[in-house]
């Protein structure tokens, strides 16, 4: 094996003191000499074991080489011949779970920085001129219900392949949880812009303000409206609450409603823009996945002195991504481990003051293999603070499920789909991501999106 | 987006729009709302389909002015477009067939009463609207209602028409028999103090008695919980479970707290917009 430096090729990131306070991404991203520096690193392995790790199984070899030899229009070429959204991935990507850990780099150095060098080259073909529309050659419509990344990369695969789609979206603006969630210093909308063109290019038609099983019912979308085929990527947007008292309180939100009147509505720009959001000087923020570090991180952009995560697990149970946490750290978000919320508490007119809490330790291990949190008798906490941001996980919306008949769904409020080709019981409906699996990840989610778009393809070739 | 047809002030702080929203018209429901949202940067606000023309594919809100959106929405007039519109949102209102419904509203409730009573005399049941409001010239739409119901009550508080006082005590009064009779149900749409009298009113009387609830809302569509209300000591989110709820279930204290919780920076919009007013209104046409 060729000598290799141990380490990462850093990412430029900005100054964690100026960052924290305003909405600017907060990773620069590499320069081209960055690039080659790191895609020297990799070995390009006879058996790249990377690539089993990510769920779209992107040549993360080839690619790299490219960068390596200076190719960007190549590395390219090969990314997005795999991955639709390489410029989203490569910054939200759990790198760390998937490709990256199993970098066989990893094993006594440090892996390569896949995830950024997928950022790089799709940063680098977002200053190139954009592709010639396309026109659709096939006869068959399909319509999209959802416009997160499942159904956006449905959509662009099925447009690539000839046919005419339509993508139908509940909200205003298109995206899903890259527009309303993931908050603009991790993932810039303009990035997500950017891809929503393309795939406009495509020739993919985008209708906001439907939402199907309000506006039209989906069995309309067959009978009324001509499609042939329908494939739903409607989310896991329903955020769950702990049933603890004091959750009506005022200044009590969901993950949910706090990034979406900021992301969403754009409430840092009150009052230019006309939704506010309360913000006070302290905040917690109850659970420690992808959604509590955006909440936390949220909250002091938005002027909190002081936020915080509050968690009933340990770190070493912590869901986020480890780019994520560290970032948050940086910027002084603070960590409650092994606390697990009792009560809100508030005042006279209803607002809230605190947060009651047990504190826990770790006891044994669950039927997940996870350490299970115990009870510490007699020591509780109570956490004085303006706000408190609900951030335990979301559910699939049973809006469309409890409109339709013939989807099924599981005691979690999943759709029932086949996991390769997205079928679901119905006859030409198709679904994908996070309705499917629950709350999951973008990546797993865009491959889903893949696949049912190559599923279907098969599906109306055999029908003829 | 969509494009309005009609444009009516009705008094000083409501007005009426027609919108042509085909997709809203063919599905919408007595009971159900949409979200709009008037420019760039706005707000999503929720407003009760007053009514529904299918054959025409349009749509009728009514709207009051109470705060910044609102004010940017009544300075619209016919032709104009407005950015945003999804619905029908929530659940349409389920009432037994064959009863008296009487139905009561308060501000632009009372408007918000046309699809249901409509729809209820269409299937031959017997339709009570009472209306209610300051004085005479702020009553709206009581031909419409008297078109379309078997009797309309109308109650002003200082008597310039109908029954002096208020919608409650009438609805007590028919309760006990008086005027078109006891109803077997009440649907009541309106501020939240005014849906607590009515809940008072009919509670111990034992009147089945639902209320369109208004609390704030950001999405419409079950997303953000923004919008949850405690009912029978449950929470529900009233854009999906609701907007309509039983009355002698609804906290509404808690109801009418939560609606509190922008009122600081609901002033500031309002007095930045008076401030703007000019610039302002001409942007959100
Ligand atoms: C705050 C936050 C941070 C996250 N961070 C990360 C991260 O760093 N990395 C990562 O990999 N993953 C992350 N995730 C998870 C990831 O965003 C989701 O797994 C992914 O977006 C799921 O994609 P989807 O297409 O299934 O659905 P969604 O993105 O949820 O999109 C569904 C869309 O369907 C629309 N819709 C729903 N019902 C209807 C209907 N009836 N009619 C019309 N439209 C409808 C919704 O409005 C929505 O726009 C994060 C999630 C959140 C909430
Ligand atoms: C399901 C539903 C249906 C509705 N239907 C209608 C309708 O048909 N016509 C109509 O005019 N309005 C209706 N509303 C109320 C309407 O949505 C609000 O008036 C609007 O959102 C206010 O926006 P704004 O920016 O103008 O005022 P804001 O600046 O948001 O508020 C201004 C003032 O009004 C108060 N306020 C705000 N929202 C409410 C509310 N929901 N209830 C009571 N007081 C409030 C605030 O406390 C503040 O003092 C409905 C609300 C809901 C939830
Ligand atoms: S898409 Fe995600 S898992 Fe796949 S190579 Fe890129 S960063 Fe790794
Ligand atoms: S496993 Fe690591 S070193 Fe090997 S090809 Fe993949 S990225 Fe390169
Ligand atoms: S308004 Fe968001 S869940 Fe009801």
């Amino acid at each position: 094996m060729p000598v290799k430096r141990a380490e990462k090729t850093p990412m430029p990131v900005r100054d964690p003191e100026v960052r924290a306070h305003d909405f600017k991404e907060v990773n620069d991203g590499y320069t081209i000499f960055h690039a080659a520096f790191e895609a020297e690193r990799c070995l390009r392995c006879q058996d790249p074991v990377c690539v089993e790790g990510c769920p779209v199984g992107i040549p993360i070899p080839d690619f790299i080489h490219a960068v390596a030899i200076g190719d960007m229009a190549g590395a390219a070429r090969i990314l997005r011949g795999a991955n639709p959204l390489p410029a989203i991935c490569g910054r939200v990507c759990p790198q760390e779970t998937q490709c990256e850990e199993r970098c066989s780099l990893g094993t006594r150095l440090v892996p390569v920085a896949i995830g950024h060098l997928e950022r790089f080259v799709a940063d680098w073909e977002r200053t190139q001129a954009p592709a010639a529309p396309l026109r659709p050659t096939r006869p068959k419509k399909i319509a999209v219900i959802g416009s997160g990344p499942s159904g956006l990369v449905c959509a662009g695969e099925l447009a690539r392949l000839g046919y005419p789609v339509t993508v139908y979206e509940a909200l205003h603006a298109p995206g899903g949880v890259l527009r309303y969630g993931i908050p603009e210093f991790r993932l810039p909308k303009a990035i997500l812009d950017w891809e929503i063109g393309v795939l406009k290019g495509l020739g993919v038609e985008i209708v906001c303000n439907v939402v199907i099983g309000k506006t039209l019912p989906l069995d309309d979308l067959f009978s009324r409206l001509g499609y042939t085929v329908v494939f739903v990527g409607t989310g896991a947007g329903l955020p769950q609450f702990l049933g603890i008292s004091g959750e009506d309180l005022n200044g009590v939100m969901s993950a949910n409603e706090f990034l979406t009147r900021v992301n969403l509505m754009r409430a840092y720009d009150f009052p230019e823009t006309d939704t506010p959001v309360n913000v006070g000087k302290r905040v917690a923020v109850i659970g420690a996945g992808n959604t509590a570090m955006d909440a936390a991180r949220t909250a002091l952009r938005m002027g909190a002195e002081e936020a915080m995560i509050v968690y009933r697990r340990s770190e070493k149970e912590m869901s986020a991504r480890v780019e994520e946490y560290g970032h948050a750290i940086e910027e002084g978000v603070r960590f409650h481990w092994l606390t697990s919320p009792l009560e809100v508490v508030g005042s006279a007119d209803g607002w809230v003051t605190g947060l009651r809490c047990q504190k826990m330790q770790l006891g044994e291990p669950d039927r997940s293999g996870r350490a299970r949190p115990v009870p510490i008798p007699g020591e509780e906490v109570t956490i004085p603070l303006d706000n408190v941001v609900l951030a335990i996980g979301t559910t699939p919306n049973p809006l469309l499920t409890r409109t339709t008949s013939g989807l099924l769904t599981t005691k979690e409020g999943c759709l029932v789909a086949d996991e390769e080709t997205g079928r679901t019981p119905k006859p030409l409906v198709f679904a994908g991501g996070d309705a499917v699996t629950g709350a999951a990840t973008v990546i797993l989610a865009a491959g889903a999106g893949k696949r049912a778009a190559h599923a279907i393809d098969e599906a109306l070739a055999a029908r003829g | 987006m969509a494009r309005i047809v009609e444009a009516r002030r009705l008094t000083p702080v409501t007005k009426l729009f027609r919108l042509d929203a085909p997709l809203i018209a063919a599905a919408a429901k007595a009971g159900q709302f949409v979200m709009l949202r008037v420019r760039e940067g706005g707000e999503r606000i929720p407003l009760t389909i007053a009514d529904y023309d299918r054959a025409a594919g349009t749509l009728t809100i009514v709207v009051q002015e109470v705060g910044a959106t609102t004010k940017r929405v009544c300075a619209l007039e016919a032709g104009d477009e407005i950015l945003d519109v999804v619905g029908p949102l929530g659940t349409p209102v389920d009432i037994a067939p064959g009863g008296h419904a009487c139905a009561v509203g308060g501000g632009f409730g009372s408007a918000a009463l046309l699809c249901l009573m409509k729809e209820l005399r269409a299937r031959g049941d017997t339709t009570t609207a009472i209306v209610g409001a300051r004085n005479k010239d702020l009553l709206i739409l009581t031909d419409e209602l008297r078109a379309i119901c078997t009797s309309v009550e109308i109650c002003t508080d200082d008597g310039s028409a109908g029954f002096k006082g208020f919608v409650t005590q009438r609805l007590a009064q028919l309760i006990a028999g008086e005027g078109p009779g006891r109803p077997d149900t009440v649907v009541a749409i309106g501020p939240m103090v005014m849906l607590r009298a009515i809940a008072e009113t009919t509670r111990e009387a034992k009147v089945k008695t639902l209320v369109s609830l208004d609390p704030l809302m950001v999405d419409g569509t079950g997303m953000c919980g923004g919008c949850r209300v405690i009912v029978g000591g449950q929470t529900l989110f009233a854009c999906v479970d609701g907007p309509i709820f039983d009355a002698h279930e609804v906290d509404f204290a808690v109801g009418m707290r939560r609606s509190k919780q922008y009122v600081r920076q609901e002033k500031e919009a309002v007095e930045r917009l008076a401030c703007a007013a000019t610039p302002a209104l001409v942007e959100a046409r």
